[in-house]
């Protein structure tokens, strides 16, 4: 029986690129569903109705919701080729911890670089800094996060990165000037098909961040 | 001696929900531990260099290593000691006990511990029980069974032992009952069933000293308005 695979995405969203990132890693066929977030589909309702957000990923039927959770059951159940957490239980335990460091520190922090002013604006810009310095320290020498190959944190992370054109441009900050290493790595997780294939254009997600600002008004 | 349990050591808090966790999972599988009683007004640097980037509790320390963040620190022991798992082998049913953790954390966690922190606010105090019996609510209706682990204690129970001790503490504290056997009648028996579970009796925290810890915490507050 082949497996059924689908993917309830909003094509902007980090989270959403974490699981296409993993998906293709792995060589798994599925469907994407973009969903209009302003319009929920009855699927997305029906599968996620304790937050209704995407994403979603739906193996045979069967929901699971929330990003981290969803790449981590794809990690286990197709074992057979790339292995996203590493095996042994304290390299996992420590892959764990830095992404769920990435989900506490740079989704909100770098939503407050371009919905916020003043102080608050200037807060935030210190704490995305400092943010990525204690990551950049944390990838030291490796090529990426999981050693010589892409892992758990990379996937975690390397989506922020389609959103730096809006955080820079709004929240008047310079990473590559603050943390080259990070940039380095960045730009060698996007060299890799899998990831390539899974992310928008930074250009694209620009255009949409400056929308929702107008739709927002922040301005 | 197994080379898994050579060194290992818990800084904790005997006052906190998260080091509740840890101990009970690491009494669960028998494993012996030393706990360091951490200050946390005055850290200890053991605590600063085990857990710089949060310095919070609970650190666990296996052969000179740190974990930090609970349910990292509960994946890691399910992982390295295999005799009583609390986490199920099948991968859907691990997501749906990672899912419900985090959302008795996101959810449930945070709300209820903002009801304590906006004793000033009476506009924000009531979102927050607004928020913290939705989010109970939504719980209620996922209980199926026994315990969140079906017959025995898992995952997802170890985790809601702040449902089970701290919230009544806190409805206690406050004056605000929100988590009513009435409004919740499954999560009320299972409170119970997990308070009384053998192991998990043993490892709470004596009420007298934790009511009397966030009462003084608590009226520190209201005196600071």
């Amino acid at each position: 029986m082949a497996d059924e695979v689908i993917l309830l995405d909003f094509w902007p969203s980090p989270f959403g690129m974490r699981i296409r990132i993993a998906l293709a890693e792995k060589g798994i066929k599925y469907e994407y569903k973009e969903e209009d977030l302003r319009n929920k589909s009855p699927l997305l309702l029906q599968m996620n109705p304790v937050h209704k957000k995407i994403p979603v990923l739906i193996h045979n039927g069967k929901p699971i919701a929330e990003s981290l959770i969803a790449v981590q059951y794809i990690d286990e159940v197709w074992n057979d080729k790339s292995p996203l957490l590493p095996s042994d239980p304290y390299q996992r335990s420590q892959a764990r911890f830095w992404a769920d460091y990435v989900d506490k520190k740079i989704y909100e922090v770098g939503r407050n670089l371009w919905t916020k002013k003043g102080d608050e604006q200037e807060a935030a810009k210190k704490e995305f800094i400092e943010a990525i310095k204690l990551l950049e320290q944390e990838l030291g020498d490796k090529t990426y996060f999981g050693g010589d190959k892409l892992g758990f944190v990379d996937v975690a992370l390397i989506p922020f990165y389609t959103w730096f054109k809006g955080y820079e441009t709004f929240g008047n900050i310079n990473v590559e000037k603050e943390s080259p290493k990070f940039i380095a790595w960045a730009k060698r997780c996007i060299q890799i098909e899998s990831v390539s294939k899974s992310l928008p254009d930074q250009d694209k997600v620009y255009d949409f961040i400056v929308e929702i600002r107008k739709k927002i008004g922040v301005e | 001696m197994a080379a898994n349990q050579e060194e290992v050591k818990l800084l904790g808090s005997v006052n906190s929900p998260f080091v509740c966790r840890v101990q009970i999972a690491l009494k669960l599988k028998g494993i012996e531990y030393k706990f360091v009683e951490e200050n946390l007004a005055i850290k200890s640097d053991e605590l600063l260099k085990y857990n710089p980037v949060y310095k919070k509790v609970p650190v666990l320390v296996h052969n000179d290593k740190p974990i930090s963040e609970s349910l990292v620190i509960l994946e890691y022991i399910d992982e390295t000691w295999k005799q009583n798992p609390i986490l199920p082998s099948d991968p859907y049913q691990r997501t749906l006990a990672r899912f419900w953790s985090k959302f008795i954390d996101d959810k449930i966690v945070a709300a209820s511990v903002k009801v304590i922190h906006t004793v000033n606010d009476v506009k924000e105090r009531a979102k927050n029980v607004e928020e913290s019996i939705e989010a109970l609510r939504i719980l209620e209706n996922e209980l199926k069974d026994k315990f969140f682990g079906g017959e025995e204690i898992g995952f997802v129970d170890i985790a809601a032992v702040f449902i089970a001790f701290w919230i009544p503490l806190i409805q206690d504290i406050t004056g605000l009952q929100f988590f009513t056997a009435e409004k919740f009648p499954k999560l009320h028996k299972w409170s119970q069933e997990f308070l009384n579970h053998p192991i998990v009796k043993e490892n709470i925290p004596p009420r007298d000293t934790l009511f009397a810890y966030f009462k003084a915490h608590y009226d520190s507050l209201i005196a600071s308005k």
